[in-house]
C-alpha cells in the first residue's frame, strides 16, 4: 500500500519524527562540542582582558600571559565588598575563582544588583602601576555586547577598552569591536557621579574629558555602549570609595 | 535554468554519464549560481575579504548542500507535500547549526569573523533552491553530483573574489590554520617610507560587487550563449 502523503495524520506524525530526530541530533551535537567551546570562550575572555590594557596576545598564548599581566581576581558584591579573590593560574573548574563568574549570563538573568557578585582584574602596567579592568554588559542593537573597561590606578582616568559584540550590524554597530572605536575611551575620565560616561551622537566638544563620539550609524550600538559602562562603574564605585577611604586613613 | 531536468531514468545510468558529468559541470560555469543565477550573492560580498574566511565559508556551503540534498533526496518519496519547504527549511536549518557548533568549537577566530553568516547559510537561496528544484525530484546520486557542482560553483567564485581582495586590500594571503602570510616587503610600504599603500576599498563590501562584476564580464565575453541581446 502506497503512502498517502497529502493525508493529515500522515504530515503530522512525519513532522513529530522529523523534530524528534533533528532535536536528539542538535542536543548531541551541542552537548559534545561544549567543552571545546567552554575553552575556547575562556581563552577568548583573556585576550580580550589583555586587549583592554594594551596587551596584544593570541588564544594559543592567552593562558600563559593571562597570570603575568592579572596579578590579582577579586569578587565583590553589590555594596562593594570584597567576597572572593585569587591570582595565578586560571582553574576552570574552581566556581569559587572570580574569573570563572559569568557576568553575560547574570545580565541576562535580570536578578536585581543585590544578588550578584561581580569580577574585578587587577593588572599591573608596564609601568608598575595598578590598572584595574572591569567587565561591562550590556544590549545593543539586535543582542548582546560586552567588554572591559580598564581604570587607572587613581579609579578615575580610563586606561584602556575593548568592546564586542554578537549579532550587531557589519560596518555599523559591530564596529565598537574595532580598536579606532575603542581606542578613544583612552585617557577620558570618569565623571563624580552618574551619568560617570557618555557615548555622543554628533556634537561631541573636543574639550569634554567624560564622553566620547558614537559610531555614525550604530546609535543604538554605541548608546548600549555608554549604558553599560555607566551601570557598571556605579556599582564598583562603591568598591573605589572603600578603597579610597581606607588609604585616606 | 538547464539543470533543472528532473526526468525519472528507467534504466540504472552510470554516475559519469554524459548527462551526470554536465549536473557537476554546469554550475561551475554555465548556469554558476553566482555569476549567472546571481544567488547567495549575500555572503558572497560579506566575508571575502579574506581568503581564509572564504575556504572556510565554501566548505560549510558545499557540506550543507551535499548533506541536505542526500538527505531530501532520500526522503523524497516521504515528505508530504504539503509541508515540503518546512521540512527542508528545517533539514538545512539544523546542519547550519552543526556547522556552526563545530566551528565555534574547532575554529574560533573564523567562526567570529563568519559571526551572522554562517547562520545566514539557512537562507542561502542556492541551498533550498538546489533542494526544491533537484533533490526532492532526484536519486541521491545524481543529487550529491548536483550539490558539489552548485557547491564548488559557488566555492571557486568566492575564492578568486576573496584572493583579488585580501591582495590588493591586505597585502597577504590568509589559509586556515596558517594565519595570515604577508608576502609584501615591509619597506615597499609609505608608513616605512616606501611607495606602495593597500587600497583600503578593497576591504569594503562595495568591491567584492564590482570584482563579481568583472567576473561575470570575463565569463560572458567568452562564452556567447550567455550574451543577451
Amino acid at each position: 500500500m502506497a503512502i498517502n502523503k497529502n493525508n493529515t495524520g500522515y504530515t503530522f506524525l512525519f513532522s513529530i519524527i522529523m523534530v524528534l530526530i533533528v532535536g536528539t541530533a542538535l542536543a548531541y551535537t551541542s552537548l559534545s562540542l561544549k567543552p571545546l567551546q567552554k575553552k575556547n570562550a575562556a581563552d577568548k575572555k583573556m585576550v580580550d582582558i589583555l586587549g583592554a590594557i594594551g596587551v596584544t596576545t593570541t588564544r594559543e598564548n592567552a593562558k600563559t600571559d593571562f597570570p603575568i599581566y592579572v596579578k590579582e581576581r577579586l569578587s565583590i558584591d553589590s555594596e562593594g565588598t570584597v567576597l572572593n579573590n585569587s591570582s595565578g593560574n586560571v582553574d576552570p573548574a574552581d566556581s569559587s575563582d572570580p574569573f570563572n563568574l559569568d557576568v553575560k549570563k547574570d545580565y541576562r538573568s535580570k536578578k536585581p544588583a543585590s544578588e550578584l557578585s561581580f569580577p574585578l582584574y587587577i593588572c599591573e602596567s608596564d609601568l608598575g602601576d595598578k590598572v584595574y579592568v572591569i567587565p561591562v554588559v550590556g544590549s545593543g542593537l539586535w543582542g548582546p555586547i560586552w567588554g572591559f573597561v580598564a581604570l587607572e590606578s587613581d579609579m578615575n582616568t580610563i586606561y584602556g577598552a575593548k568592546f564586542d559584540h554578537k549579532t550587531e550590524t557589519p560596518g555599523l554597530g559591530a564596529e565598537i569591536k574595532d580598536n579606532e572605536f575603542s581606542d578613544k575611551f583612552k585617557g577620558q575620565k570618569l565623571r563624580e557621579a552618574s551619568p560617570y560616561f557618555t557615548i555622543i551622537k554628533g556634537g561631541r566638544k573636543i574639550e569634554d574629558m567624560h564622553s566620547v563620539d558614537g559610531i555614525t550609524g550604530g546609535t543604538i550600538t554605541s548608546v548600549g555602549v555608554g549604558e553599560m559602562i555607566d551601570r557598571t562603574i556605579s556599582i564598583y564605585q562603591r568598591y573605589f570609595m572603600s578603597l579610597t577611604n581606607s588609604s585616606a586613613n | 535554468m538547464s539543470t533543472d531536468n528532473s526526468v525519472a531514468t528507467p534504466k540504472r545510468e552510470s554516475l559519469f554519464s554524459k548527462k551526470n558529468r554536465k549536473l557537476l559541470k554546469d554550475p561551475l560555469s554555465d548556469s554558476n549560481p553566482i555569476t549567472i543565477q546571481v544567488l547567495g550573492i549575500c555572503s558572497a560580498l560579506a566575508i571575502t575579504v579574506q581568503l581564509q574566511q572564504a575556504v572556510i565559508m565554501s566548505l560549510s556551503v558545499l557540506f550543507v548542500m551535499i548533506s541536505g540534498n542526500v538527505i531530501v533526496s532520500l526522503l523524497r518519496n516521504l515528505i508530504p507535500d504539503r509541508i515540503r519547504i518546512i521540512v527542508q527549511l528545517v533539514i538545512v536549518a539544523s546542519l547550519v547549526i552543526i556547522v556552526d557548533e563545530v566551528l565555534k568549537a574547532y575554529q574560533p577566530d573564523i567562526s567570529e569573523k563568519l559571526s551572522v553568516f554562517v547562520g545566514l547559510i539557512i537562507t542561502n537561496c542556492i541551498i533550498m533552491g538546489r533542494l526544491e528544484a533537484f533533490a526532492l525530484a532526484n536519486k541521491p546520486g545524481p543529487s550529491v553530483l548536483d550539490a558539489i557542482g552548485n557547491g564548488m560553483g559557488y566555492a571557486w567564485v568566492l575564492l578568486v573574489v576573496s584572493i583579488v581582495r585580501e591582495i590588493f586590500g591586505s597585502g597577504a594571503i590568509s589559509l586556515p590554520g596558517m594565519g595570515q602570510v604577508k608576502f609584501l616587503p615591509q619597506d615597499w610600504f609609505v608608513s616605512s617610507g616606501g611607495f606602495y599603500e593597500n587600497n583600503n576599498l578593497m576591504i569594503l563590501p562595495p568591491m567584492a560587487l564590482v570584482v563579481v562584476g568583472i567576473i561575470i564580464w570575463i565569463q560572458r565575453s567568452r562564452n556567447e550563449a550567455l550574451i543577451e541581446d
